[in-house]
């Protein structure tokens, strides 16, 4: 028995999972494809997380116009979802008189674009700003409205809203062949599992060109574009109060220094073109390049603070977001070449393809019991010694500390083991334990065990992230 | 929440941990052990080789027993300890400090205390502190996650193995993992010489045939999902030889690249760290510089030899009984490194009394000399038939060396 | 092992020095040692040519592994956290060229709880006179 679907919507990264949320509001039956063993290990996993201000690119583009429309839904989300946000605001940092002209341009941008609280500012103000800067500054962009947010854990929170809200999430799914007949595609999995769907949103990310091919529709190539990162930890004493961005190149944005919400601060991305869409390696030259590029704005960072490094890779094609009907295969939403604004354009995304679907004459009945509502799981790092107590009075396991580093208590770790995160990178990417100073040296046997313990996994079938990365090789 | 009172609480049940509340009891002041473990010990109840206590019990034993005969006196001696809890912050409050820490049995717990002993031992440096390129594969261990795991949990890592770092935990674990059914393939070091004890690298190394590629640094762990292979890349004069790079196929890495001692909690605590040694600045009573903080063990500097550790807590705890009972140093003369010293722990000494200090070399020498200078006068001189960066080396400086000293007297420690 | 005639190198680890010792075999019960800076290294290469002997540590299995059923508060956390594992080691210097067949006989090894650091867990271990002791109390 193969099960159908009003919509099949293939990738749950940042996009997936928004539209796949804005679609739980009604009353159909969606699927969620994903190809790997978790939600967001794709583009969305690696990524600087920011929400943009919106001054970057002209309105004719739709990256940009979705970036505006996105960027103010991230209050609200805030507040029904649970995932950080901050709007610490970003600042474009100018080290040559030549570069205030390109400030200028991007502040005259930023105002068209409507873009609430801009402005243009001095040597004086920008050190005033962020005293962190370097003496070079001859002066910048100032955008409030822009902010930063923990990417995976936004995408986890929309995947938990949507599932909660009947969207069904299938992993391990990675498509293979889609068929069209009588009205529904018939996507075939590399596994033989088989589902129906009427309708199909291409929002593969790296993999859209492949998917879009499976169903016949435009031929295109995705260019993974690789993005190094440095991670510096939350006590280093170089931590700026906003986002810090150079003034931008014609191909990018440039290597930033961000405020991330957790506390640590991260520095680039680069920006190398690679052939291997899985290759997320690190190379030593980049990384070189990164903390030269992170001292011309803040002088004092210091290569002792890095406590890990990794990369991200964008999916290229085109400088816009391709997001429409396709034109050749029927039914079929093609949601691609999303790099930056995606993150921060993503809620918008969300809406702009339903309203495709509608277009496409799928019938919206609002449910009139969605609830937009996750709970909040408490976090024993997020609360007061009299508030973390309590909470451990009525649930002991709060009080047992498992990631020392991070602060993550047994109870996050048990609930993201039964929200389905039960590889050692799904548990470290939702609960943060394995992400502090130590990198997983003392807790990861604690993790290994609870989880074996949760799930009834034997030793072997623990992996870091699914398929073959097993941790442990035998049994004395 | 519930409040307790002590004297002192100790920060650690480990080696430095139990040592210094012993002697903190048996100067008649109240203590209590926090210990985030469900049983004190510390890192020597996974460290089953033998090589502990040579000094402090005369004996060869391995580091459970070694912990045992130390748990075995804290036991007799009915200290209290609080295990299977973690401190969340140190609040210095007038001349009270309150210490938060959580349990699942307890809940929070607000302890008041007047001195705080801070040891909490030293974390490894991993992948991520040295940035070896390459992909993210599984089959990644530092080298004391893999003890744990094979040691107490029962788990072999992988099956065939490269270690990086020839520091002796690294050495250690090519004899833990060979002699449970694994190949280990080659331990990498980056510099000339091996960091670990020449005898770990006969016992742990030479036995097992297993290569040392001195001069070598780990360019590349590649693997897709697990790991692969890494490739190795000889130094010349200084410069990396790409040319020369090679490929070893393994499913395993093991880092052993180091220790650091775990200092967010002091950090926290406004005490003030020394960036030689990432340790708290201490006196010559090894007091931080926030006043009844007291450090010692790997938390202080990083150990070799775990009889020093004990050697050393059991000092700090003493000075923290003087403390409380309101004894401090009249006078107290700076102590500088001087040539080949990486650096001296404390680096203060009180000049009415013995002082024991803790120093390391930058060098690898034999028939070396340790010699102390006041003003440019020599006042001591040691014969050291061996020196290595490794090996932790102690002088003791008292009442005869630095009477005649000045207000403002220089003392200098050279290796030459 | 090779006869007269055949050097072999050696580092002796009796001190930090560590002395490169060339050693050649001269009978059964003969050898010739240099490069030695006290008598201490000539007992070491002698011993270590003709009887080479090492500590042995290894863990043995638990016959009664924790019951893993608890999942909340105090029994969880002691059946999660409790070690799996006895450590062990011999009583003294091992055979080297026996330890392979040692340590086949302790991982087959089972040990019930509770035991006593110092406890013998195998007295005699094939045959040498050397008992392979507990390195813990476990309860």
């Amino acid at each position: 028995m193969v099960e159908s679907y009003d919509v099949a919507i293939i990738g749950a990264g940042v996009c997936g999972a928004n539209i796949a949320r804005r679609l739980s509001q009604y009353e159909l039956r969606v699927a969620l494809l994903e190809k790997e063993i978790d939600v967001s290990l794709g583009t969305s996993k690696a990524n600087s997380g920011i929400i943009h201000g919106g001054f970057h690119d002209n309105i004719k583009y739709l990256k940009a116009k979705l970036e505006l429309q996105g960027a103010m839904m991230f209050e609200r989300l805030h507040n029904e979802l649970d995932f950080p946000f901050e709007r610490c605001g970003i600042l474009v940092v100018a080290l040559h008189e030549d570069e205030m002209r390109a400030i200028e341009q991007l502040y005259l941008q930023g105002v068209e674009n409507g873009v609430i609280g801009i402005e243009m500012c001095s040597r004086e103000r920008m050190l005033e700003l962020e005293p962190k800067l370097s003496s070079d500054t001859v002066g910048g962009l100032y955008a409030p409205t822009g902010g930063i947010v923990e990417p995976y854990r936004f995408v986890f929170s929309l995947v938990e809203s949507a599932r909660k809200n009947g969207v069904e999430l299938i992993t391990q799914f990675n498509v293979a062949e889609a068929v069209s007949e009588n009205g529904f595609w018939t996507i075939k999995a590399e596994d033989g599992r088989l589902i129906r769907a009427r309708y199909v949103v291409n929002s593969a990310g790296l993999h859209a060109d492949e998917v879009s091919k499976a169903f016949g529709g435009e031929e295109f190539t995705i260019k993974p574009r690789k993005g190094e990162y440095y991670l510096l930890d939350k006590t280093t004493k170089s931590r700026p109060g906003k986002v810090l961005f150079p003034v931008p190149t014609a191909v990018s944005k440039g290597m930033l220094v961000v405020p991330t919400v957790e506390g640590t601060v991260l520095l680039g991305p680069t920006a190398t073109t690679v052939e291997d869409k899985e290759d997320f390696s690190t190379t030593r030259a980049e990384l070189d390049g990164i903390l030269k590029s992170a001292r011309s704005m803040v002088p004092s960072i210091s290569e002792t603070d890095v406590i890990t490094s990794f990369a991200g890779l964008r999916p290229v094609y085109g400088d816009d977001f391709f997001i429409d009907i396709s034109k050749k295969a029927v039914n079929l939403i093609q949601v691609a070449a999303i790099q930056s604004p995606g993150l921060t354009a993503s809620p918008a995304i969300g809406e702009y393809v339903k309203d495709l679907l509608k277009k496409l004459g799928l019938r919206l009945v609002e449910k009139a019991d969605w609830d937009p509502y996750v709970r909040k799981v408490p976090r024993a790092r997020d609360l007061s010694p009299f508030e973390l107590d309590e909470l451990v009075k009525k649930e002991p396991e709060y009080g047992e500390i498992v990631c020392r580093c991070e602060r993550v208590s047994e109870a996050e770790i048990v609930k993201a083991i039964r929200d389905g995160h039960t590889t050692l990178d799904g548990i470290k990417y939702v609960t943060r334990a394995q992400m502090g100073r130590c990198q997983g040296g003392f807790c990861t046997y604690k993790i290994i065990k609870i989880l074996m313990r949760e799930t009834g996994m034997s030793y072997e079938e623990v992996t870091k992230r699914g398929g073959d990365s097993v941790v442990l090789k035998g049994e004395l | 929440m519930k409040n307790f009172n002590f004297d002192a609480v100790v920060i650690g049940g480990g080696a430095a941990g139990m040592a210094s509340a012993l002697e903190l009891k048996k100067r008649g002041s109240s203590v209590v052990i926090i210990e985030r473990e469900e049983e004190l010990g510390g890192i020597l109840m996974q460290c089953i080789h033998n090589g502990f206590g040579l000094i402090e019990f005369n004996e060869e034993l391995s580091g459970p027993e070694f912990a045992q005969r130390v748990h075995e006196q804290v036991e007799a001696q009915t200290i209290p300890s609080f295990c299977g809890t973690t401190v969340l912050d140190i609040r210095p409050e007038g001349d009270r400090k309150i210490v938060y820490c959580v349990s699942s049995r307890e809940g929070v717990m607000q302890i008041q205390a007047r001195a705080i002993i801070l040891a909490m031992g030293c974390r490894e440096r991993n992948r991520g502190n040295i940035r070896i390129p390459g992909s993210r594969p599984s089959g990644v261990f530092t080298a004391g996650l893999a003890q744990r795991l094979v040691n107490i949990e029962g788990y072999i890592p992988g099956k065939d193995v490269v270690i990086i770092g020839s520091g002796d935990i690294g050495l250690i674990m090519a004899r833990r993992l060979s002699w449970v059914g694994c190949k280990v393939h080659a331990v990498v070091e980056i510099l000339p010489y091996p960091s670990g004890l020449t005898r770990n690298i006969v016992q742990c190394l030479n036995d097992f045939n297993i290569p040392l590629y001195l001069s070598h640094l780990t360019t590349e762990i590649y693997g897709k999902d697990r790991v692969e292979g890494v490739e190795i890349t000889p130094i010349q004069n200084g410069a990396l030889v790409y040319e020369k790079s090679f490929r070893i196929p393994c499913d395993t890495v093991l880092l052993s690249v180091g220790l650091v001692p775990e200092n967010e909690l002091s950090r926290n605590a406004g005490v003030e760290i020394n960036p030689a040694t990432n340790g708290p600045w201490v006196d010559s009573t090894l007091m931080t510089s926030v006043p009844g903080i007291f450090a010692c063990g790997n938390v202080l500097h990083v150990h070799d030899l775990v009889d020093y550790v004990v050697e050393e807590a059991r000092r700090a705890g003493s000075f923290a009984a003087d403390w409380l009972a309101g004894k401090h140093p009249v006078r107290e003369l700076r102590v500088k490194t001087g040539a080949n010293v990486r650096y001296i722990n404390p680096s203060r000494v009180d000049p009415s009394r013995q002082n024991k200090l803790y120093l390391r070399s930058l060098i690898v020498k034999n028939d070396s000399v340790l010699e102390v200078k006041v003003d440019n006068r020599v006042v001591k001189q040691l014969k050291k038939a061996h020196i290595q960066p490794s090996e932790m080396l102690t002088v003791s400086l008292g009442p005869d060396e630095l009477a005649q000293s000045g207000m403002d007297a220089q003392i200098e420690v050279s290796l030459l | 092992m090779p006869h007269g005639g055949h050097m072999q190198e050696m580092i002796c680890i009796t001190c930090p020095i560590g002395c490169h010792l060339s050693i050649e075999k001269i009978s059964d019960e003969e050898i010739s040692v240099t490069g030695n800076k006290c008598q201490r290294g000539a007992q070491y290469a002698r011993e270590e040519l003709l009887s080479p002997k090492r500590v042995v540590t290894a863990t043995c299995r638990l016959k009664q592994l924790s019951n893993q059923t608890a999942t909340v508060g105090q029994a969880a956390a002691d059946s999660l956290y409790k070690p799996r594992r006895v450590p062990v080691r011999t009583a003294k210097a091992f055979p080297k060229e026996r330890i392979p067949e040692l340590l086949t006989l302790l991982y087959q090894h089972e040990v019930s709880l509770p035991v006593e650091r110092g406890q013998v867990i195998i007295p005699d271990a094939l045959g040498t006179g050397i008992d392979v002791i507990a390195e813990r109390t476990m309860a």
